[in-house]
């Protein structure tokens, strides 16, 4: 379990997260998603450990991150962050080996080996694995990311906007490969997202932040209110229901101009024809 | 895997054909039979000069190289070297400043301080990245060039002023030419550095990563980029200190293993080790060669064939 208890954290003198509590359990896929600027990022870093905190506590499995020994937490929680500027030209097996590193310290062991192989297995990268990374496509370089995560095998996995840059297909791919790592492998997975409805559709929990504050922090389908999701981003939303799912349609369904605009075109259109 | 035993093998094979040459190449030449005589000159010559000569341009070949590879992982850029790090022209500053600090010091005191510049002139150039957090790869050698001029411009300063800049010049003009069995053995200090890179080489690799997938992968990137930055001073100031400042081998020897075989560290760590001094020895035995009886300092050709290869780097760099 990750328990966040009070906690602050100021850029400057500007304040990102303020008097944060919750708590992330295990075994589920939550989403984490607010407004830009809402701290969402700043919490996944200062839960994986890539950024400090000023005050309070997160405590991964009852230790604080700070008293946590590096590689015990390494083997623990893995983060990915969101773009991965890295020019180096490895082979998609070499960066899923570095995964292993809190394992076996880079002397790859023959279980190790099975380990990467599997996970390649896992990812459908099995054909890509002597591809250079620099050479992936989008969706096949987060997957390659990803399989560095898997092949770390922590318990916990946070991924800070896994579905950047992607297509439809590939988030959809990258959504349902999280879903199977905590239904098949019984991970704890973290996303940041900014996509609702993908929030919707595949986590088991939402939590919503908005100016630093904790906003909201309950069943996927409990947030995914209109007055809920009206107020966290300052839109009025519609929420329909199709085949037992929720959609949030957001845009255009109480613009007035939109609609003129329509009309527009279609006088157009008309007048065109 | 048997593909690149084949290639070690046949690079191992070329850095012992170009040793052999490097060992008979000279003003005099060196007859094998003569050896066995237990007053032979020739023997005398090989150990005196020619030996120690070929032992320090392999150790400097592989040492500026996997200093080079090792840069260019903790600042993650292709153009960052010992000599884009300010970090020979602060080990030049510490030399010429122990000259005139403390005059007739010994040579070891004098080496100790070079390096200590060296490391701190390289921390603080990696601190001056870590504030400015450049994308751009571009950048990175160039404000490493201005850096090591500045600290370059204020070496030759206190030189002239204390009129040491003869004694100076004649340190760091990079040849070979002059080294003999008294002279050279500073540089297998470099041979450390060599020998822990090695050794530590997986977390050097983790490095290569960026500080937060090596961070994630509970590496502590500050520890290992100050060791690392120590390593590369330690192998630069010895052979700064042995051979003088020879150019572009730390940049463009980890590049062309790039080229060839892609950015693992361990995977180059082999061949820049192999391929540093293959190519010094060849531009040792060329500058020996052009205009025998008489020899040109090896700093300059290195610093021609270097140029060219660097060119062809930037363009590559530019494309990717």
């Amino acid at each position: 379990m990750i328990e966040v208890k009070n906690l602050n954290k100021n850029f400057k003198s500007k304040k990102i997260i303020q008097d944060l509590s919750l708590t992330i359990q295990e075994n589920q896929l939550t989403s984490l998603i607010g407004p830009n600027g809402a701290g969402k990022s700043t919490l996944l870093n200062m839960i994986g450990r890539l950024c400090p905190y000023d005050s309070g506590q997160i405590l991964i499995d009852g230790i604080e991150v700070e008293g946590w020994e590096s590689t015990e937490l390494a083997k623990k929680l893995s983060i990915m962050k969101q773009s991965n500027p890295l020019g180096l030209q490895i082979s998609v097996r070499e960066l899923m080996a570095f995964g292993r590193f809190p394992h076996s310290k880079g002397r790859l062991t023959k279980q190790d080996q099975e380990i990467i192989d599997e996970s390649l297995d896992y990812l459908s990268l099995s054909d890509l694995q002597d591809k250079k990374i620099t050479e992936l496509s989008g969706g096949q370089l987060q997957r390659a990311f990803i399989g560095m995560v898997i092949c770390q095998d922590t318990k916990y996995i946070l991924l800070d906007e896994p579905l950047n840059n992607l297509d439809i297909n590939h988030s959809i791919g990258i959504m349902n490969l999280l879903r199977r790592l905590v239904d098949e492998k019984g991970k704890t997975v973290v996303v940041v997202m900014h996509d609702i409805n993908y929030a919707s559709q595949f986590s088991d929990r939402i939590i919503a932040m908005k100016d630093g504050k904790l906003f909201a922090n309950d069943d996927a389908n409990d947030v995914f209110q209109k007055d809920i999701v009206d107020d966290l981003f300052d839109i009025d939303v519609e929420i329909i229901e199709y085949n037992l799912r929720k959609y949030c349609i957001y845009y255009g369904n109480d613009c007035e101009e939109c609609l003129n605009n329509t009309e527009d075109v279609k006088t157009f259109h008309q007048a065109t024809n | 895997m048997k593909k690149a035993v084949g290639k070690y093998s046949i690079g191992l094979l070329l850095l012992l054909i170009l040793a052999y040459v490097s060992l008979f190449v000279g003003v005099s030449n060196l007859d094998l039979s003569a050896f066995s005589q237990s007053d032979s000159r020739d023997l005398e010559i090989l150990l005196a000069v020619r030996l120690p000569r070929t032992v320090s341009i392999i150790i400097a070949g592989a040492s500026l190289s996997l200093s080079g590879l090792l840069a260019q992982h903790i600042t993650q850029n292709r153009f960052a070297s010992p000599e884009t790090m300010g970090t020979f022209a602060a080990g030049r500053l510490g030399l010429i400043l122990s000259i005139f600090l403390f005059p007739g010091s010994a040579i070891l005191s004098r080496s100790f301080f070079a390096f200590l510049f060296s490391l701190l002139g390289t921390f603080l150039f990696i601190k001056i990245l870590d504030s400015i957090r450049l994308k751009n790869s571009m950048l990175v050698p160039v404000i490493g060039i201005i850096f090591g001029n500045i600290i370059q411009a204020l070496g030759s300063y206190i030189a002239i002023n204390q009129d040491i800049a003869q004694e100076v010049n004649a340190w760091f003009q990079g040849s070979f030419s002059s080294l003999h069995s008294q002279n050279f053995q500073l540089i297998l200090v470099s041979l450390l550095a060599l020998g822990f890179i090695i050794l530590g080489s997986h977390y050097f690799a983790v490095l290569g990563l960026g500080r937060d997938i090596a961070t994630d992968l509970g590496v502590s990137f500050e520890k290992i980029r100050l060791i690392s930055i120590a390593l590369i001073a330690l192998a630069s100031s010895a052979v700064l200190l042995t051979v003088g400042n020879i150019p572009f081998v730390g940049i463009v020897i980890p590049n062309l293993a790039a080229f060839l075989q892609g950015d693992h560290f361990q995977k180059n760590m082999g061949a820049v080790l192999l391929l540093g001094p293959i190519f010094l020895l060849f531009c040792d035995i060329l500058a020996r060669l052009i205009i025998a009886p008489y020899e040109i300092p090896v700093s300059i050709i290195v610093g021609v064939i270097g140029a060219g290869m660097f060119i062809f780097i930037l363009l590559r760099g530019e494309r990717a």
